[in-house]
């Protein structure tokens, strides 16, 4: 089966929902006539990032009457999607959050687990973290979605991977810093190689679609990619530059590479529970 | 550990560029305004400008007191000549001299943070005329160090290089083509003859922006700056300075009294809504 993802790397208009919702049904649109059948934005695509006191004001309900999910489960008949936004749950409380949308369904919903509050990242103040973990059937197999510092953590990747997911995808809207000789930001690199990692040690599919732009004085390095099992990059959108990058994904290479290193078949999870529990209990 | 305060200029250079044409297009304007004393700084920022607006956006102000070194004026009219903008010259003799007259044995210092605050006046005043924003042009080494007059020449619209230290600055400029004349010199305020930066603060660029990068980068503490071979009182002075300018680096603090305070907890960017 061969699967052609679109990486939207957008920059956004920080707290105009309806500006920003226009950009995405341009780039779904897009992505959709140049065949992809899944398109991947970033970290809060639908808001902007530093958020701070408009996070109240930009929250969204994922229902069918809400009028911005309304346009994007619209437009999810002619093509799958992951957006980004602010999710406010029953009980008011705002997440940071992905949502996987299909054929005019929701599909599924995650709330990132670890919010930066260290250094320049302030998100603990002004969300609640999620608290799962969960990968999702697509109709392009299994999926797992994760945002920004969800993946500078090893632990949520690997329960995605031995949930089922055969396809990470993974939104950001990562800062761009750390100068030094060489022509990549060390923000850039770091990410370029933790995701290279991750493909090649769970032999998986690895997308990441990150931001572009400047919210004051953060700029935001794009440079989205796709990993495939064996580590390999398929491809890269520019650094700084929005961008529709499209990659076609042969998932047989989840067969080739696993019958060469069986990594997932001996891989032992109750080990893994029996060595934590372990841990936890102090013996 | 070595120290190496080298940097990619092309990369520095691409962010910066961007990130001046998207602060200034956003908050609605397409012009910019620079103080160019002749100076490694002020060159850097207004080339930096020119590169994002276009040289027909650009304006570049020469504001000389009768003391300033004739080198200044004519190194400003190197990168004017170099970058093809527009550029006018305001001396503010006349305008400082009516405030300093009206006191007997006004200090240089005064007299300096005086002619600093003028020529803020005057950016600000041309910003308004030729619709532009005021693009700053103080570097890392100076905000840390507080070496900078307040609401002087720290004030601008933006700072594209404030997060680069002075060996960095001057890095970027080779890569800008500077002119040779302006990267060489001595840095200066210009403020009173024969003042330089370094002898005034009493040691070089190429020293303390090695601690800085220790103190504020990689988060060395003091005691480890003296491991890793500085003076201990090199290491004291400098983080002393830095603690006690920190009221340069931040807005005036407003007293708390309600339940949501500008500065507290009614938290925006700049860039809300753009």
């Amino acid at each position: 089966m061969r699967l052609t993802i679109a990486l939207a790397q957008i920059n956004t208009i920080l707290g105009d929902l309806r500006a920003n919702l226009e950009k995405h049904l341009v780039f779904i649109e897009d992505a959709r006539r140049s065949g992809a059948d899944l398109v991947l934005f970033p970290e809060l695509s639908l808001t902007g990032y530093v958020l701070q006191d408009l996070v109240p004001a930009v929250a969204t309900l994922t229902e069918a009457d809400d009028p911005i999910f309304k346009a994007l489960l619209k437009a999810s008949r002619g093509i799958d999607m992951v957006v980004g936004f602010v999710d406010e749950d029953a009980r008011h409380r705002f997440h940071i959050a992905s949502a996987y949308l299909s054929r005019g369904e929701v599909v599924h919903i995650h709330h990132k687990v670890y919010l930066p509050t260290y250094g320049l990242f302030d998100e603990g103040r002004f969300f609640a973290p999620g608290n799962s973990v969960r990968a999702f059937d697509t109709r392009f197999g299994r999926c797992g979605m994760l945002i920004c510092e969800d993946f500078w953590h090893v632990s949520p990747p690997y329960l995605l991977w031995q949930d089922g997911a055969d396809l990470l995808l993974f939104s950001s809207a990562s800062p761009g810093r750390g100068l030094a000789e060489v022509s990549k930001l060390e923000s850039s690199a770091w990410v370029e190689h933790t995701n290279r990692a991750y493909a090649g040690l769970f032999t998986t599919f690895v997308a990441h679609a990150n931001r572009t732009g400047f919210e004051d004085g953060l700029n935001f390095w794009g440079g989205s990619t796709v990993y495939d099992p064996d580590g390999k990059l398929l491809v890269q959108a520019p650094y700084f530059e929005e961008a529709l990058t499209l990659c076609d994904m042969d998932m047989n290479q989840l067969h080739r590479t696993r019958a060469r290193l069986p990594l997932l078949r001996d891989e032992n999870p109750a080990l893994v529970q029996r060595e934590l529990k372990r841990m936890q209990h102090g013996n | 550990m070595e120290i190496n305060l080298s940097i990619d200029t092309g990369l520095v250079r691409k962010v910066l560029v961007e990130f001046i044409h998207s602060e200034i297009t956003r908050a609605g304007f397409t012009r910019a305004v620079v103080n160019l004393s002749g100076g490694l700084d002020s060159s850097v920022s207004c080339a930096l400008a020119v590169e994002a607006l276009g040289a027909g956006n650009v304006l570049a102000l020469r504001l000389p007191y009768a003391t300033s070194a004739r080198d200044s004026l004519d190194h400003a009219q190197l990168l004017i000549d170099q970058l093809g903008i527009e550029a006018r010259t305001f001396p503010i003799t006349e305008m400082a001299d009516g405030l300093i007259a009206l006191e007997a044995g006004m200090s240089r210092v005064r007299q300096g943070n005086i002619m600093a605050r003028l020529r803020m006046i005057v950016a600000y005043d041309q910003s308004e005329a030729f619709k532009g924003l005021v693009v700053g042009t103080g570097n890392k080494t100076e905000i840390l160090l507080g070496y900078t007059t307040l609401y002087g020449d720290s004030a601008c619209a933006l700072n594209p290089i404030g997060d680069l230290y002075k060996t960095q600055v001057r890095q970027l400029a080779r890569a800008l083509t500077i002119p040779e004349a302006i990267i060489a010199k001595p840095p200066t305020a210009d403020l009173w003859a024969g003042q330089t930066d370094e002898g005034e603060l009493g040691f070089t660029y190429a020293e303390v922006d090695k601690l800085l990068y220790l103190l504020v980068d990689q988060r060395y503490k003091p005691e480890e700056c003296v491991e890793a071979g500085f003076s201990e009182a090199f290491v004291r002075a400098v983080v002393e300075r830095i603690r006690r300018n920190q009221f340069k680096r931040i807005l005036p603090p407003v007293a708390k009294l309600s339940n949501r305070t500008v500065g507290y907890d009614f938290l925006y960017l700049r860039d809300w809504g753009t």
